[in-house]
């Protein structure tokens, strides 16, 4: 068990007594940091949470979001690496269902599904291939037999995570304003659980990934089962139609302790269970064991007596066990019983609320040691290095992942992924577009600016597909928090985001700490993943590829920033450099120009310069409109002199790429100039060539199809043979 | 069910049903499609209940029927719905299976042969184009010999599969629908859709309903739409 001597300390000076065994196992499993987030919960109050949309409830799991005309959007994020690790399609799989109950609870139909993927580097680590196949069709697996659509995400390798994996999976709910569950309880009313039988899947889960990954503790993994889950989310919403929900949880980390005492104490009541009403797979399992496991496709509802009849007839027709294990009481007790024995008597809000933690932080020695500089020993030829880049695994189009999971089902996706962010359909006529990013290399280098990179490039992804960011859901990764080097990335990675998310007045409406990220060769770079939903009131923004003829045009600055780049991490093997700064008032800026240019149809497509930089982000635009492109980077807006290196590959933000039609570029040029927007012509669309040059001189020539053979079959090539 | 001007209930004759098995996850798309888009006097009918007789159509949408377990549609052709659904196949109501309803027709043999796992073992989820090869099914009758119609695929068993005997009765009686333009998941004759061989009953593992909207289909969806625009003649409604 994982109480801390302080906590057993506190748990005697409070209860005042010797607690049973079981009792110790509630604690233990409610108190372990993925549950309690004792270390982070004092510091995740900076976050912005409140905004003119925001809808606020007890005891939800996840955001809502008002949208307009009567329906609500809900979003949750959340991690399931520790179980991915040891078996990824398992754990993949079961952190999608995890995700999509956390949605559910709030009485809203799950209508996507992202996923941001890390793994070691595939292209020499075998075992880091294996995971990411696994994870990948665990992921399919579940969504696509849910009917959830899969639109998006994004998957990144590094060294850093070999041996490991970061499975991160955001969900997106719809419904009526008016159906959501306002959690209630009265006296009397029943405690029942349905769904999934308790197994030993999952014992102690929670603790499990509150630890780093020394040993590969297999019984702590959840068996997922997509089918029941199916069944669950369409018997649940049968079950809100019919009112037959006071309250709804589901059952996540730290099973039913945690849902039980986490109900009774943001609801005020007692709740009273008896063990030997919880439905379980297997005979003899111990009570304690009923109260940890983590077994999958399990809700926790509170109906009345009245409805209960109901409630069972629903779930008879779509065949899934429901049982009444206990009652409201208004003691604000948690009573666990077995027949009419005692196991546990503790108030719930003592069990809900662990003691929280001041961690220390100190700046680690590392960031001391990395060098700003770097000098190159030998020009490389940029032609054969943009090749490479396109064909890396972090560059590559990731068709191989996302050709696997169903992104149309669910009639909604007007922008399929592949492109910046996808956007779906609503009922209220309006438009949500959905995006995470995240990027530890720049964190690595720098926690604060990093982070805000990360949202920042979520909301241009947002904002290239013309829906304005509404809200975000921030996912916070990092090691092992009692080392204060750590703990002090976590807080700058959690002040950059919250001054950011302040100046753009973007609300935090959900998010999740993961701490404990580490195997025995160390721990995992600073990985905050960063979802942003966006919304867009009236048509979709469907961009057009560029043709003969059209401008390109480039708006924001570029500066010397190849830090944590991919030409320096993936071409030059060198970690350091200075990481991207975001400029705010640029960004806002830029980002608002870009909304306005789409919203009077200037321009044809709009694509933001991310990873590999400006050269990259260019070559995409040439490779998914089969067309080749004339540049001249000489007019690229720099703050000083820069190198050609420097302007092709830094990953400077707030950066667009434009493609204008002739007929449109004296518009938007003077647009730009009179909102004063650092932008260049950079040249014109024609043939099959991508041609770039600094005035005369040369730099990069390479042919459209073989640039499109590199892009769409750099990963799928790779994962072929092995 | 609606209300007149004057106040009495009226009951419409529901002419097109959806089945709805468990796991079924397309249901409510097609639903969509057939009431909002073609306006189609539509129902759910839940597996475990009969269709009426005076019923002028029935689709049997895709999804994962029980969680695909044992083999794609297996279980589902066991339902007490398919009863029915053989009795309204042998009066010649048009009968519509999409991915898992093509799944389940082909098991419950309703349909010839088998549907196999793709060629490459993954799910596919992606754009194609179909070729038509029979315009005389009551989903067909509308659309051009030959006609291109650019769709969405999203199955894991999808691979079409008939041994030669079969596969000279399939081109005998004219029973090939659809074929896809391009190699795509190994599918003998690259076979995307047939019918039965009073050709009323129709299996397609592309999806006609997420094709069918000019907001959802980047290429044309024109081609999809004459596929309902086909049972909307076919059932007589005019549009």
């Amino acid at each position: 068990m994982s109480l801390q001597e302080h906590e057993t300390k506190h748990i005697h000076d409070t209860i005042k007594r010797k607690l049973t065994k079981t009792e110790l196992q509630i604690i233990a499993a409610e108190w372990s940091e993925h549950c309690s987030y004792k270390s982070s919960k004092k510091h995740l109050k900076m976050l912005p949470t409140v905004g003119p949309n925001v809808i606020v409830e007890k005891g939800y799991d996840s955001g809502v979001l008002d949208v307009g005309g009567g329906y609500v959007v809900t979003v949750h994020i959340e991690s399931h690496n520790h179980p991915s690790a040891v078996e990824p399609f398992g754990g993949a799989a079961t952190g999608v269902g995890g995700v999509i109950r956390d949605i559910l609870s709030a009485g809203t139909r799950p209508i996507a599904i992202l996923d941001g993927l890390r793994f070691g580097d595939i292209e020499n680590d075998t075992h880091a291939r294996w995971l990411f196949k696994n994870a990948v069709s665990g992921i399919a697996n579940y969504g696509n037999c849910l009917g959830i659509p899969t639109i998006g995400g994004e998957v990144e390798f590094d060294d850093c995570y070999s041996g490991y994996a970061l499975v991160d999976v955001a969900a997106i709910g719809f419904g009526k304003k008016n159906r959501l569950i306002k959690n209630h309880a009265t006296n009397g009313d029943l405690v029942v659980l349905i769904g999934g039988s308790t197994g030993r899947d999952g014992i102690g889960g929670s603790q499990f990934a509150s630890d780093s990954l020394e040993n590969e503790d297999r019984s702590a993994v959840q068996i997922p089962d997509p089918f029941i889950e199916k069944l669950i989310i369409e018997a649940i919403l049968e079950a809100r139609n019919e009112k037959c929900i006071n309250a709804m949880k589901d059952l996540g980390g730290g099973g039913l302790s945690c849902a039980i005492s986490e109900t009774a104490e943001s609801l005020g009541i007692g709740i009273e269970l008896d063990v030997n009403k919880v439905h379980t797979r297997e005979s003899g399992l111990l009570p304690d064991e009923i109260m940890i496991s983590e077994s999958q496709e399990r809700m926790l509802l509170i109906t009345s007596k009245q409805k209960l009849v109901k409630l069972k007839q629903i779930c008879d027709k779509f065949r899934i066990t429901c049982s009444t294990i206990g009652h409201v009481k208004n003691d604000k007790m948690m009573h666990v019983t077995k027949a009419k024995k005692t196991l546990a008597l503790l108030p719930a809000e003592f069990v809900a609320r662990a003691p929280l933690l001041d961690r220390k932080k100190t700046k680690p020695k590392y960031l001391m040691k990395i060098k700003k500089e770097y000098k190159i020993k030998n020009t490389l030829d940029y032609t054969k290095t943009i090749l490479k880049l396109l064909s890396s695994p972090n560059i590559a189009s990731k068709h191989w992942v996302f050709s696997q999971y169903d992104h149309e089902v669910g009639i909604r996706t007007v922008v399929k992924p592949g492109v910046d962010a996808s956007v779906l359909r609503l009922d209220n006529g309006k438009f949500l577009s959905a995006k995470i990013d995240g990027n530890p290399k720049h964190c690595y280098l720098d926690p604060r600016q990093g982070a805000i990179g990360c949202f920042e490039e979520a909301c241009r992804n947002i904002v290239c597909c013309g829906t304005n960011p509404i809200g975000m859901v921030d996912h916070l990764q990092f090691g092992n928090p009692e080392n204060p080097e750590i703990f002090w990335t976590f807080i700058e990675s959690l002040e950059g985001l919250t001054e950011y998310a302040k100046f753009l007045r973007i609300p935090c409406v959900g998010g999740k700490v993961s701490f404990y990220n580490e195997t025995p060769s160390g721990p995992i770079k600073p990985t905050p993943l960063i979802g942003v939903l966006g919304i867009s009131d009236k048509t979709p923004f469907l961009s057009e590829h560029p043709s003969n003829g059209d401008y390109l045009i480039i708006i924001g600055v570029t500066n010397d920033e190849l830090g944590g780049s991919e030409y320096f991490e993936y071409i030059q093997k060198f970690i350091g450099g200075i990481c991207p700064v975001v400029d705010f008032k640029d960004s806002k800026s830029n980002m608002l120009a870009v909304l306005s240019l789409i919203e009077n149809k200037l321009v044809k497509s709009v694509h933001d310069c991310s990873k590999g930089g400006m050269s990259i982000a260019l070559s995409e635009l040439g490779i998914f409109g089969n067309i080749g492109c004339d540049v001249d980077i000489e007019k690229v807006p720099c703050k000083k002199n820069l190198s050609s290196e420097k302007i092709l590959f830094s990953e400077s933000h707030s950066r667009y790429l434009l493609v204008i039609n002739k007929k449109n570029i004296d518009s938007a040029k003077k647009f730009l100039n009179r909102k004063k927007i650092s932008f260049a012509i950079l040249g014109k669309f024609s043939g099959d060539q991508i041609n770039i040059r600094r005035k005369s001189k040369n730099l990069v020539k390479f042919k459209i199809d073989l640039g499109q053979k590199r892009y769409f079959n750099g990963l799928g090539d790779l994962l072929k043979h092995g | 069910m609606c209300i007149n001007f004057i106040g009495e209930i009226i009951i419409k004759i529901v002419k097109v049903g959806v089945i709805v098995f468990p796991g079924s996850n397309c249901d409510r798309d097609m639903f969509h499609v057939l009431s909002d888009v073609f306006h189609l006097n539509t129902k759910y009918y839940w597996h475990e209940k009969g269709l009426p007789d005076n019923i002028d159509a029935v689709i049997l949408p895709g999804g994962f029927s029980y969680g695909d377990r044992l083999r794609a549609g297996v279980i589902a052709a066991n339902s007490p719905v398919i009863d029915d659904v053989k009795k309204l196949a042998n009066r010649g109501i048009p009968i519509l299976g999409v991915c898992n309803g093509f799944q389940i027709l082909v098991e419950s043999n309703l349909l010839p042969g088998v549907l196999l796992k793709n060629e490459s073992l993954n799910f596919m989820c992606q754009w194609t184009n179909l070729i038509v090869k029979n315009n005389k099914t009551p989903f067909t009758n509308k659309l051009k010999l030959n006609q291109k119609i650019p769709i969405p695929i999203a199955n894991g068993e999808g691979r079409y599969y008939a041994d030669p005997q079969l596969l000279r009765d399939l081109r005998q009686h004219d029973q090939i629908v659809f074929t896809y333009e391009n190699y795509v998941n190994g599918s003998l004759e690259q076979i995307a859709g047939i019918c039965s061989e009073d050709g009323n009953v129709v299996g397609m593992m592309p999806h006609p309903e997420r094709a069918a909207e000019r907001l959802l289909n980047p290429i044309d969806n024109k081609p999809s739409s004459l596929i309902f625009e086909s049972l909307l003649t076919t059932i007589g409604v005019k549009n």
